[in-house]
């Protein structure tokens, strides 16, 4: 199960671009266990460092979570700002906090522009740049949230930080996994 | 083994809720996505079926409806519905129960439920893929999209 399109321009990525391990996520803000995920990547970029980058796609499965569609048309507003990462990392620790009011809370907290945030919000571009992610998911076998493709492969195995760890260092060649 | 590609999709007539049937030989002309599954409310068919949910639109764009069929009662498909905010149909093979299962060949006799299995039949009523996937581990949507792309590239 390969991922298509592979990462590319229209990507959010985070790390360094040369780096031998390429992970993506197809991830919806309202799910608890890409909230939990959230913790582990983090968790993975610590140990990995600089051979390791990280992109993220949405995978936001409406009809079960209310909130994950606008959360993510937060995150895409965001990053037309360039501030993506920041909104996805507050989406994540505010799980419960996804409604419309807090969503804008988040972004003048960010010191976004807060007039071009709403109207990015709402704007078509932002819903085609979702749906596109969920669509390239669905093709690429995303069979639930959080799913994972590590250097354009799905990712079946455990992402407990632990195991994401130790599975994706054997892979950069033996990166020391910390106590 | 389940019915494979090239055979004709055994007709139905299951309800959908507790006062509507639906019939395959109804949907002639359409394409169709049958999704067996064990159960409502298993954890794998909770992620399944959502996924399929987000998906009807661009299903329709090859015009094809999905339906999902399992085992349990239209009361209990209504509830899962309800609750997972489904946007297509599960139909109840309830009663002679399994029997639409054993007729694609995905009923699983020991354990009373069927396999999880996916049919895209085309407009005339012939299957054109199918595929069977292990019990616990869900399929996804990727193959249904290839195959509606193939049918749609040969206008099956």
């Amino acid at each position: 199960m390969s991922l298509k399109p592979p990462v590319g321009p229209q990507d959010h990525v985070q790390g360094n671009p040369d780096a031998p391990i390429e992970l993506v996520e197809y991830g919806d803000f309202e799910c608890p266990f890409c909230g939990q995920a959230y913790y582990s990547v983090k968790a993975l970029q610590a140990a990995l460092g600089d051979d390791l980058r990280f992109a993220f796609r949405n995978f936001p499965l409406a009809q079960a979570h209310p909130h994950a569609l606008p959360a993510a048309q937060a995150a895409e507003a965001a990053g037309l700002q360039g501030r993506f990462w920041e909104m996805h990392d507050v989406l994540f620790e505010h799980q419960d906090m996804l409604d419309q009011p807090n969503l804008f809370g988040f972004a003048a907290a960010l010191g976004l522009d807060m007039e071009r945030f709403g109207r990015d919000f709402a704007s078509p571009e932002v819903a085609a740049k979702i749906r596109a992610d969920f669509l390239s998911g669905a093709r690429s076998g995303v069979n639930g949230t959080p799913t994972f493709f590590v250097n354009g492969e799905r990712y079946d195995g455990s992402w407990a930080p632990q195991d994401f760890i130790a599975a994706l260092s054997s892979l950069a060649g033996g990166v020391a996994v910390p106590p | 083994m389940a019915l494979e590609a090239g055979k004709q999709a055994p007709d139905f007539s299951l309800n959908s809720t507790p006062d509507q049937k639906v019939s395959l030989s109804e949907l002639r002309g359409r394409r169709v996505i049958l999704a067996f599954y064990p159960a409502d409310w298993s954890p794998v068919c909770s992620d399944q079926l959502p996924i399929y949910s987000e998906l009807v639109p661009e299903f329709r764009r090859y015009g094809a409806e999905i339906m999902g069929i399992s085992v349990d009662g239209v009361w209990c498909h209504a509830a899962f519905a309800k609750h997972r905010n489904l946007r297509f149909p599960l139909l109840a093979d309830f009663e002679p129960k399994g029997e639409v299962a054993r007729a694609y060949e995905v009923y699983r006799k020991k354990d009373g439920f069927s396999e999880r299995a996916l049919f895209v039949i085309d407009r005339e009523g012939i299957i054109r893929w199918s595929y069977v996937s292990p019990i616990g581990i869900n399929p996804g949507a990727d193959g249904i999209l290839e195959a509606l792309e193939s049918m749609e590239a040969k206008k099956s």
